[in-house]
């Protein structure tokens, strides 16, 4: 046999010097920690032959490792809340995550209602929390090397439990600012399980200053008892330097309703992750994105819904402005088992762009191993119709605003499905600001 | 109030308008008659601004101002306003939004204060009620769904919102039942005024009984061949357009 030597790049060799380096002090049981890295030891970072990295050279982007963010100071944690202005004007629990860590303890969840527990994920990691028993279960994120090297390196992150039944009255927000002078990774990872019948809206911020070439992996997990209902947004407000990786996980039981709904405005470049699978019959899925790009962006947004059981139903609605040189992607997959009969599956991307040296990848994919399902995907790529936009100019609208109109109408379909008023409204807030920075 | 000279114009080497002039006086409604495929509706997408066209030769002047040079926002502003033959329609913007963004565009360009939201309601629904047009299509997204008829009606209203001075209404009777026409038709003819002209494309007399124009033209291949009153227009009706089909050929 050859022995094959594999040339390892800056961030490859940083990252494994890293893990070696940090192991020891990592909570929990670092024999899981090892398994996940497995992957990355022996073929280092998933790079454009990878088929799911195609449109995302992850080896290509990570250019060095940046060392995981120290646990903040109290200047550095005041600096970074007044930053987070995402959800600002939405009343909510809130937990604070400031470079990853979670701030001020357990200060904010104190003022948590009954019925949702919160255990800082360090703790929950060092006393081995039997929540936990339930992370990294989805098997369509499996070898997922994002999603394991966010095990390899977790740290910090939330535990939170929403009791069956429950029906908290706000929303449970879930801030990620950062701060600071230096760029820094982050593996920050949020188990949340919602009990049968519980009822929660979680919302998530990422949101830091331009000029930090930060590394960020988050991974929020959901496991979603029967009946349950949890609406979930997820808004990237990043600095314009930072590298963002994020995956979500769902494992829903029956008759369940879920929605995701991930919007991104910041982040060099962007990599967030779905991965869900349907446990019980029933169920209703919604995952939906806008992304609004521009500079030399890069957004990808990869999802795969696993269909195990019959009569689910999922509906994936994708967004994308690209201006400038940006990129976007959009990877889609159903995966309808030979047992999930009468899945009624649909995935739709949709990419305008506004500059001739923007590009969009559609990648669609149906696997459909069952005979009674209807399933269906599209995907449009196309630039601002000039009929409709000559039609707005003829009543008065400088060309600007003739475009935002159009372009707020584009991304309008996602942001109106979210059911939250005041979470919709902060977000159509967002697609105005950016809408405004363009003219 | 409006002069065009000599206008030519193509589109991708197909010459449309081939020297065309027209004039309109302050307050007049002018008629404009002519077969399919003569310009009528090329005409009235280059005087409202839109950029296809490769303008050749002449010039059009509202109140002296050179249109010409004028982007179609700024036309608008200027008080140019097209009744489009097909309105297209407009998925995601709702028609309140769109009509407040309309008029505050308009209002803003010539230095005028922004109206408020309970304002614009009441002027909307006000001329929503001339035109007969049910309160909840205010609510949909603009024209999407409405019907061939529907949507003219549309047009009309936001004619009547808008204010502007030089109207221009591209077979706004074709689509329309019987009572729609005279109903669009008494609502332009309240808008009727002696600063206010119109320029009204149709290829049927039946509109000029109720909208009762000072001239009529005919337009063919590009070019009007024949100005008179309305007489003309019953005249065309009776014998068609057989005698100016080869004129300008
Ligand atoms: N975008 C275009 N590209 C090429 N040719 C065009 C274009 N627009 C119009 N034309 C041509 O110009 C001529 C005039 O068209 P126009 O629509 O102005 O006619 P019209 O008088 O309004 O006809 P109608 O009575 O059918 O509405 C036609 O021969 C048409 O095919
Ligand atoms: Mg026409």
């Amino acid at each position: 046999m050859t022995e094959v030597t594999q040339i390892r790049t800056a961030a490859e060799t940083g990252l494994g010097d890293l893990f070696d380096r940090l192991k020891g002090g990592l909570p929990g049981d670092v024999a899981i920690r090892e398994a996940a890295l497995a992957g990355f030891r022996e073929r280092g970072l998933p790079h454009r032959r990878v088929e799911e990295f195609k449109y995302f050279d992850l080896r290509a982007l990570m250019r060095e490792a940046a060392p995981p963010a120290e646990r903040p100071n109290a200047t550095e944690i005041a600096k970074a809340f007044n930053q987070a202005k995402a959800f600002a004007s939405v009343p909510a629990y809130r937990l604070t995550f400031v470079n990853g860590h979670l701030a001020a303890s357990l200060k904010e969840a104190e003022s948590f209602p009954s019925g949702i527990e919160v255990v800082p994920f360090e703790q929950a990691l060092g006393e081995g929390h039997p929540l936990l028993a339930s992370l990294g279960r989805v098997e369509v994120a499996q070898g997922n090397p994002i999603l394991e090297l966010n095990t390899a390196f977790m740290n910090d992150g939330a535990v939170i439990r929403v009791a069956a039944g429950a029906t908290p009255d706000q929303p449970i927000a879930l801030r990620f600012v950062s701060a600071g002078e230096t760029a820094f990774s982050t593996a920050t990872r949020v188990l949340v399980v919602v009990e049968a019948g519980a009822k929660v809206t979680l919302i998530e911020s990422h949101e830091g200053p331009d000029g930090l070439a930060n590394q960020t992996n988050t991974a929020v997990e959901f496991v979603v008892g029967d009946g349950a209902s949890v609406d979930h947004v997820r808004f990237n407000g990043e600095g314009a330097d930072v590298l963002s990786l994020s995956t979500i996980t769902a494992t829903l039981g029956a008759d369940v309703s879920f929605s995701t709904h991930n919007a991104l405005i910041g982040s060099a470049a962007a990599r967030h992750q779905v991965f869900l699978a349907c446990k019980g019959e029933n169920s209703t899925v919604r995952i939906d994105g806008i992304s609004l790009l521009r500079g030399r962006q890069h957004a990808d947004a990869t999802l795969v819904v696993d269909h195990a059981v019959p009569h689910c139903t999922s509906r994936e609605t994708f967004k994308t402005i690209l201006d400038g040189e940006t990129t976007g992607v959009f990877q889609g997959k159903i995966v309808v088992r030979p047992h999930a009969q009468k899945t009624d599956g649909g995935m739709k991307s949709d990419a305008l762009l506004l500059s001739e040296r923007a590009s969009m990848n559609n990648k669609p994919e149906l696997e459909i191993f069952a005979d009674d399902v209807v399933c269906g995907h599209g995907a449009t790529c196309g630039a601002l119709d000039d009929e409709l936009l000559f039609y707005l100019k003829s009543r008065g609208l400088p060309k600007a605003e003739a475009e935002s109109l159009l372009l707020q109408a584009f991304v309008g379909p996602p942001i109106e499905a979210i059911e939250h008023e005041g979470v919709r409204d902060a977000l159509v807030g967002r697609v105005e600001e950016w809408l405004a920075a363009r003219r | 109030m409006l002069e065009i000279n000599n206008l030519t114009v193509q589109i991708e080497d197909n010459r449309i308008l081939n020297g065309l002039s027209l004039k309109v006086a302050d307050g007049e409604v002018a008629a404009i008659m002519g077969p399919n495929g003569s310009g009528k509706s090329t005409l009235s997408y280059v005087i409202a601004g839109k950029e296809d066209y490769e303008v050749l030769d002449g010039e059009i002047l509202l109140d002296g101002q050179n249109l010409l040079e004028m982007e179609a926002d700024e036309r608008a502003a200027a008080g140019v306003f097209l009744a489009f033959q097909y309105p297209l329609e407009i998925p995601g913007v709702g028609t309140m939004t769109f009509l407040k963004a309309a008029l505050n565009a308009q209002r803003r360009a010539r230095g005028e204060d922004e109206l408020t939201t309970p304002d614009l309601i009441k002027r909307v629904n006000a001329a929503g009620e001339t035109l007969e047009i049910k309160k909840d299509f205010l609510k949909r997204a603009l024209n999407v769904g409405f019907s061939g008829g529907e949507k003219k009606r549309m047009e009309i209203l936001q004619m009547a919102l808008l204010e502007p001075k030089f109207c221009i209404l591209d077979e706004t009777d074709s689509g329309l039942d019987i009572d729609a026409l005279r109903i669009v038709s008494e609502g332009v003819n309240t808008l009727r005024s002696k600063d206010r002209s119109f320029l009204v494309i149709t290829h049927y007399q039946r509109l000029l009984n109720h909208i009762v124009p000072d001239t009529v033209h005919v337009m063919a291949n590009g070019r009007i061949v024949k100005s008179g009153g309305k007489e003309l227009a019953l005249e065309l009706e009776a014998n068609g357009y057989a005698d100016y089909r080869q004129e300008a050929a």
